[in-house]
């Protein structure tokens, strides 16, 4: 009886959780840009790439890897290049991600301070936490380019 | 007489007092140093039995927060409550580079309970049962966040008995036994209305009763089985995990049906110190007393 009870619970759990999101999956297909504005469109990205700034440069784990770059510059790329991810209007004009990386050598820790401080800015600037997983998991086809994997 | 007073205190002492002042020390500025880079709640929590996952079910993610060029470790009490037992859980671990999780654990069942039944039915007078887990697991390949394939490790788990006087005399074999076992976990990031979705699992091979706390092998059956064990999880923001986990079970004895654990858990991780986890658990029918449901609450450190 307790047997039955268990199996089909946990059986219920992972349908529902396979509906959700086979349900959440199919609502995606049509391109939209309400991704862009739930980030606040492009004045609300460029916040969040300031605070992004001034926490690496506050962090001893990679602060060095960003040692003599054109501050002006490197914030209207990450901007453009987040905007246009988001779905908005804009266009990243930097270079390649993996060309980019290629001499940095870039660990697993120095990845994942990144990671945290995005996060960290994106709730300083009040980004709906879906709007931030939205936001990373486009972000995450470029992990084997930036670890050089 | 000194059992009777020494028990309640004993109960107090670590059910109360320990994880008060571990939280106590945990929240102290004194200890607030640099406690890893990977991402909050990535370590997952500290299973029943020392290794890094959920409650019952060890996960692929490696315990504490450390990454490549990290070190880490973790502190972690825990206690069931359910019907005819309690069971209290200390556990220690270390991660090398998020490459290599060592783990020690030591598990006391208290039998409440059963105590009449073995006192009657076999004349043995023994009130607790208590375990060693010595643990390791190995990160094989991937990240749980960031590989599309997720993340693979395998770990093993070495089991000694303490007292072996109850599990001798309900039939089991060994007194000490060693889980194998391989986990795949994955963070599907917003997957559910927007929400991380964390899902493992993991297949074991393992000759253990009851984890362990009953011996091992049996007359039923000796040898190793393999054991499938799952568990997801619904990140409701990066500080709050909701979801259930289930671990098949081998069935080695005639002397009492063994039946296959299940959890429904929320851990809260308020930042990379501190992770508290309540669940409520479901073990079946544990040494002849039958559907054994409980309370599970756990509270872990990371350093």
């Amino acid at each position: 009886m307790g047997l039955r009870i268990t199996k089909t619970t946990i059986a219920a759990l992972l349908i529902t959780t396979g509906l959700v999101l086979g349900g959440c999956q199919s609502l995606q297909h049509e391109p939209d840009n309400r991704l862009y504005m739930q980030l606040g469109e492009r004045s609300g990205i460029a916040d969040v790439v300031e605070d992004l700034l001034y926490l690496i440069v506050a962090d001893e784990r990679i602060n060095h890897q960003f040692k003599g770059m054109n501050v002006a510059q490197f914030h209207r790329n990450l901007t453009d290049q987040l905007c246009e991810l988001s779905g908005g209007p804009c266009t990243y004009t930097g270079r390649e991600m993996r060309e980019l990386h290629a001499d940095m050598g870039v660990t697993a820790t120095q990845f994942n301070a990144l990671a945290e401080n995005l996060i960290l800015a994106m709730e300083k600037n009040r980004i709906p936490t879906a709007a931030q997983n939205q936001l990373i998991k486009r972000l995450l086809p470029m992990y084997p380019d930036i670890r050089h994997l | 007489m000194t059992r009777l007073v020494a028990q309640p205190i004993k109960k107090l002492w670590t059910g109360t007092l320990v994880p008060l002042m571990a939280l106590g020390l945990l929240v102290s500025p004194a200890v607030m140093a640099d406690v890893g880079s990977r991402i909050w709640a990535t370590g997952g929590v500290t299973t029943i039995e020392g290794s890094a996952g959920g409650g019952l079910v060890p996960w692929a993610m490696l315990g504490s927060y450390a990454s490549d060029e990290e070190w880490g470790g973790t502190l972690a009490l825990s206690r069931a409550e359910v019907d005819d037992y309690s069971l209290a859980v200390t556990g220690a671990g270390l991660n090398w580079n998020n490459r290599v999780e060592v783990t020690i654990a030591r598990q006391t069942l208290d039998l409440d309970s059963l105590v009449f039944t073995l006192k009657n039915g076999f004349g043995l007078e023994q009130d607790e049962l208590n375990q060693d887990i010595f643990g390791v697991k190995v990160r094989l390949a991937g990240d749980v966040l960031y590989s599309p394939w997720g993340q693979w490790s395998a770990g093993v788990q070495h089991k000694r008995q303490r007292d072996f006087t109850v599990p001798n005399a309900i039939g089991a074999r060994d007194d000490n036994g060693t889980d194998v076992y391989f986990s795949g976990s994955k963070v599907f990031f917003a997957a559910v209305f927007g929400r991380n979705l964390l899902v493992n699992g993991t297949l074991r091979g393992t000759r253990a009763n009851q984890g362990g706390l009953l011996g091992f092998g049996g007359d039923l059956n000796n040898g190793y089985e393999i054991m499938a064990e799952a568990g997801v999880g619904v990140f409701i923001n990066r500080q709050w995990l909701v979801g259930a986990e289930y671990r098949q079970k081998p069935d080695n004895l005639s002397f009492a049906r063994e039946d296959d654990w299940w959890d429904m858990f929320i851990a809260w991780v308020p930042d990379r110190r501190l992770a508290v986890t309540a669940a409520f658990v479901n073990l079946g029918e544990i040494a002849t007393l039958e559907d054994q449901q409980g309370i599970y609450l756990s509270l872990q450190g990371s350093f």
